[in-house]
């Protein structure tokens, strides 16, 4: 799936929804940028913890499971909106049935995936319904 | 800038070619193309080749020059030969780059070739492979595969704006039935809306038959001034526009979901530059890597209203014969994507059918035709006009 160092330094972002936030236009990012995308040279990038408290803007059951994620399948993959405003695509938890687009999600710490069975284990961010 | 012109054109067959290497295809289109359009090696001024992953389906990079060696342009002629990379939109560049060698006046006759050998590995390493044309780290590595993300496409266009598994189905079964006659198709077999329902889930809602295959195969074309055309060929089929963009390379940065603005706006440049509007164009190729794409794709380019495209399939009006044929060479779904062909391809079935040579899926009396190629979820979209008179 990754390279240890490739995955670990990212660990903010992924284990705690660190993003970023330009103070020029105040625009939110996450994932994190190191250039705004309306201001460009002159952006003021800054760190951002988001809240974690998003809707679901769009989603799928995933039936054939993608590289280290075979034992996970099917697992529901969304793309969600955080309410500060950016979007980041994430697995939700909880039964397949209920999901819905504009379901508010909170986000949980997971295992994402691993790398074959004697690999590396890879934790992070996934979420669940908020009244979960 | 100078008018460009296609001159020559080859398409290997698509499929799986277990008994065929990467360089046995691209020298059979190639050799096929420079055949065609009646061109000797010393002629030859430039090389392009669109290949997405060399490295990761038979583990080979340095693409260009293998090409040009095994095509015979190295050892005595050294022409140049570049590799280019745009995931799925491989092909599309790649003639793109070409088209605007000869335009600037740099090169006069360059080949634009497109490959992809994708069966030398197994499916899971080659759609892991495929998923590499998205954003690995920020979905790639939540789980995201090719089909759960145009899945997402999909399951949003539904919600808006009402379009059914019927209406996405109705496109593949359209392009099997343009597939059917096509001899280079992977498929040729005809299939049915229920056939395509009651296929296996990929990612809800796309069943596998809404899924493009896994193919090989390899395509290429002979450009040329304009002005020089007709020295080589009856029926030069010229360049009108050649334009390009770019968007976020993660699906959730876009700007609209159901969407590809890439699309819409490489669309306007190229209408811009031709001086044309979708009303003229006679017949399109389109990005059809799954279904929704093709729905997405002909609402982007303006042939369709946004949210009618599933209603426009299922009334046939994109059907041979129909306002507005779209796939007639089977697409994506039923040609096959060997995905650094695929722009190349596309542009071969166009100036076929602008030549009037498409036998059975002829659009009769076609003047202007589109290619409408994309990398990835829609970071890159490529868009090609082409006419048959100059």
């Amino acid at each position: 799936m990754s390279s240890v160092p490739r995955f670990w330094r990212n660990l903010g972002s992924r284990y705690n929804l660190e993003g970023t936030r330009c103070k020029e236009c105040g625009e939110y990012f996450y994932p994190p940028r190191n250039v705004c995308v309306n201001c460009r040279r002159v952006g003021q990038i800054e760190p951002y913890k988001f809240k974690g408290t998003g809707e679901i803007v769009t989603y799928t059951l995933i039936h054939t499971a993608a590289e280290g994620f075979e034992n996970q399948a099917p697992y529901t993959l969304a793309i969600i909106k955080l309410d500060e405003g950016p979007r980041l695509t994430s697995q939700v938890v909880g039964n397949p049935e209920k999901m819905h687009i504009g379901m508010r999600v909170r986000p949980v710490f997971r295992k994402l995936g691993e790398d074959g069975e004697h690999g590396m284990i890879y934790y992070g961010t996934k979420f669940v319904p908020a009244d979960a | 800038m100078r008018d460009v012109a296609i001159i020559g054109v080859k398409n290997t067959r698509f499929g799986e070619l277990w008994e065929q290497s990467l360089r046995d295809i691209v020298v059979e289109a190639g050799i096929g193309a420079i055949a065609d359009a009646g061109v000797s090696g010393k002629e030859i001024d430039a090389l392009y080749v669109g290949n997405m992953s060399g490295g990761r389906f038979v583990d080979q990079e340095h693409i260009g020059a293998l090409i040009a060696d095994y095509s015979g342009l190295s050892r005595n002629l050294h022409v140049p030969a570049t590799r280019v990379e745009a995931a799925c939109a491989s092909g599309g560049l790649a003639m793109r780059q070409a088209i605007m060698s000869v335009a600037s006046g740099y090169s006069d006759i360059v080949v634009a070739a497109g490959a992809e050998k994708m069966t030398d590995v197994g499916s899971e390493e080659a759609s892991s492979a495929l998923a590499a044309a998205a954003d690995r780290e920020w979905e790639g590595m939540a789980g995201a595969t090719f089909p759960g993300l145009y899945a997402m496409i999909a399951k949003l266009h539904m919600h808006r704006y009402g379009t059914t598994s019927e209406q996405l189905a109705e496109v593949a079964v359209k392009n099997h039935k343009n597939g059917s006659f096509n001899p280079i198709a992977q498929y040729k077999n005809v299939i049915s809306v229920d056939d395509v329902l009651n296929s296996i889930m990929v990612a809800d809602p796309l069943h596998i038959f809404d899924c493009s295959p896994i193919t090989d195969g390899a395509s290429a074309l002979v450009l040329a001034p304009a002005d020089v055309a007709h020295k080589y060929t009856d029926t030069p089929i010229y360049i009108k526009a050649t334009a390009q963009a770019s968007d976020t390379i993660a699906l959730h940065d876009r700007r609209d979901i159901t969407t590809l603005d890439a699309t819409v706006v490489a669309a306007e440049r190229a209408y811009s530059m031709a001086k044309l509007r979708p009303e003229d164009i006679d017949l399109v190729e389109v990005h059809d890597c799954f279904t929704i794409a093709e729905i997405c794709a002909i609402e982007d380019l303006g042939f369709a209203e946004k949210g009618k495209g599933g209603i426009v399939t299922a009334n046939g009006e994109t059907a041979i014969g129909g306002r507005i044929p779209v796939n007639t060479s089977g697409g994506l779904k039923a040609c096959g994507h060997p995905v650094g062909a695929t722009g190349i391809k596309q542009a071969v079935e166009i100036a076929t059918q602008l030549r009037g040579d498409a036998g059975k899926r002829q659009v009769a009396g076609a003047e202007y035709g589109m290619t409408h190629n994309v990398g990835g979820s829609g970071a890159t979209a490529v868009v090609h006009i082409f006419s048959r008179e100059r």
